[in-house]
């Protein structure tokens, strides 16, 4: 693609060389950027986690010192299973009712572009402020959830502040702002033609059999990448949790997710290389669980064309 | 006849179904501005108050006053300016280079760019903060503006994609004219692609002004905390009034509220954008 043929290589290469140079003008913030913030920065994490260091003294080395010490820290695996179960809860919840969300806001009835905007607001404003107002709808005393309960006579919970019931509760935020993931499924559903449903239509299918063989199986690559992305979001769950905690990851480490431990390893306690190696731990895990989930997609998603991508 | 019964009663409980989810999604933003319009005797009543008995603005009020908001405020609007100049600059600068110039290497830096979009944020903080702290630019704005002149592969990858569909007849004529690429980029291509800038001009808009960890990590001078920051400082200190807590929370969000009312269009698009690759 890039060689010409051999005689007009020699007419033109004074404009190719020309088009090099500022090829790589025009590229160069993004190589620069690609150095100084991925590049360099990867390299010396990997570098570190093989280190103690508490930026203070020098840095000792540990060999895999970090890594097999990850093995047996208690915190590590409450941390791993508090995001685990939030993924769990999470990602099956927001996809599911964000698609049955599009599929109803994919009706043409009047009024639909004010329920649009509505549904996607949850998930622009910010996480800080969206914390500080639902920690006080979960609030046990003076909360709304639980002064509407009461007012019906049925029994209240303790929601954030209870070990068992603060994983679920922030699993419930995440499906109030997952209007994102409404809005990519509704661009989905609206790229469907309407011949399919209409063929359909004259085969006599219902509505619930042209759902299921006509609209999830066309959905299935943009549901496939969406819970992708949904479960590396999950696992690097910070904000939330560490704002409606008052950043302990409370009660009793039940809401202690990963990368809230992540970030008070490496800047609360200043283990620097141990933080590097639970980072490099966290990486490890999205990419088997992509890999993963990539293998079995092929059971599940259909691609138009044949061929998969 | 049947028909229309039919459609009439699936009609309904659309309706139906979408005003109980419509519901879900605005109850938490009734809660918080009922609240902050509350004093503390109306919040604490039991059984519960629906609604504020008078508008007055006293949380807000003493918001500002127990924490310096404008301040914050107006930190967090000057590092949404200058990351929008960033980005919107160097988005269309670098898609450009992969778009309208051919040349040997293309292809290989924009899978590396499309490759740092994997790279967890968890793996990149610890290094990225050593670094910075390294060059002194620790309680700087710099760790959160200087990143966004080189580019991000997501904005590089829309523009580019909106870069590909203008012709390359207009490149051509512009280099008959004897015109560089330097004016190419600047006078025709970029004036061109205004809706795919915007777009970067709002997700950038959302993203810094919505942005918690990088300001928790680079800044600790109260001086220099942003809306979020202070925001949640504030829940920290001020957790049992509730009203005041929920001014302060409504300060946060009301500016993204109204960006979002002004610019829906292009949130949209990015956001069709970034999930529809699959």
């Amino acid at each position: 693609m890039q060689k010409s043929s051999g005689g007009a290589r020699k007419k033109g290469s004074s404009a190719e060389r020309k088009q090099l140079l500022w090829g790589y003008i025009f590229i160069g913030p993004a190589i620069i950027g690609f150095l100084c913030f991925s590049l360099g920065p990867i390299l010396f994490s990997l570098f570190l986690s093989f280190f103690k260091w508490n930026v203070i003294t020098p840095m000792e080395f540990v060999g895999a010192g970090n890594y097999t010490q990850l093995m047996g820290d208690s915190l590590v695996w409450q941390s791993l299973k508090v995001t685990g179960l939030y993924s769990l809860l999470a990602v099956p919840l927001t996809t599911v009712i964000s698609f049955f969300t599009a599929a109803l806001l994919n009706n043409r009835v009047k009024g639909i572009s004010l329920f649009r905007t509505i549904f996607y607001i949850p998930s622009i404003v910010p996480a800080v402020a969206v914390a500080a107002v639902w920690r006080y709808i979960y609030d046990p005393m003076y909360g709304l959830f639980n002064s509407v309960l009461r007012l019906v006579g049925l029994p209240t919970s303790n929601w954030i502040y209870s070990k068992s019931g603060v994983v679920p509760s922030l699993a419930i935020i995440a499906v109030w702002a997952a209007g994102n993931t409404v809005v990519i499924y509704l661009a989905g559903l609206q790229g469907i033609s309407r011949q399919l449903y209409e063929a359909a239509d004259i085969d006599g299918a219902g509505p619930v059999s042209k759902f299921r063989h006509i609209t999830v199986p066309i959905m299935s690559p943009i549901i496939f990448y969406n819970v992708v992305m949904s479960i590396i979001s999950c696992m690097q769950n910070f904000t939330l949790p560490y704002i409606m905690s008052d950043t302990k990851g409370g009660p009793d480490n039940a809401s202690l997710f990963y990368s809230m431990l992540l970030y008070r390893t490496a800047f609360k306690n200043s283990q620097m290389g141990y933080a590097a190696a639970m980072s490099w731990l966290l990486f490890l895990i999205i990419a088997i669980l992509t890999v993963v989930i990539f293998k079995t997609s092929d059971r599940w998603v259909f691609y138009e064309s044949g061929d998969r991508s | 006849m049947k028909i229309t019964n039919r459609n009439r009663l699936t009609t309904a409980l659309t309706y139906l179904l979408l005003a109980l989810l419509g519901l879900f999604m605005l109850f938490p933003f009734y809660w918080m501005l009922r609240s902050s319009f509350m004093s503390e005797r109306e919040i604490l009543t039991v059984p519960i108050q629906w609604l504020p008995s008078s508008l007055k603005p006293d949380n807000y009020i003493s918001a500002f006053q127990k924490a310096p908001f404008h301040r914050y405020l107006l930190n967090s609007a000057f590092l949404v300016l200058v990351n929008i100049l960033g980005s919107v600059f160097s988005a269309s600068f670098v898609a450009f280079g992969f778009t309208r110039l051919r040349f040997r290497g293309r292809n290989f830096w924009f899978a590396v760019l499309l490759s740092t979009m994997m790279i967890p944020y968890s793996v990149l903080m610890i290094p990225q903060f050593v670094g910075w702290q390294a060059v002194g630019a620790y309680n700087t704005f710099l760790p959160l503006t200087l990143p966004a002149f080189f580019g991000s592969a997501f904005n590089i990858f829309l523009v580019r994609q909106f870069y590909m569909g203008i012709p390359k007849d207009y490149d051509e004529a512009a280099v008959m004219d004897g015109a560089g690429y330097l004016t190419i980029y600047a006078k025709i291509i970029m004036p061109m692609s205004k809706p795919a800038l915007c777009t970067v001009g709002v997700f950038t808009f959302m993203n810094v002004w919505n942005d918690f960890l990088g300001p928790l990590l680079y800044l600790d001078k109260d001086e220099l905390k942003t809306i979020s920051l202070g925001l949640q400082i504030f829940t920290g200190q001020y957790n049992s009034q509730r009203g005041m807590l929920m001014a302060a929370a409504a300060v946060c969000m009301i500016p993204m509220i109204l960006v979002y009312f002004f610019a829906q269009r292009y949130f949209i698009e990015g956001i069709t954008f970034s999930g529809l690759k699959g």
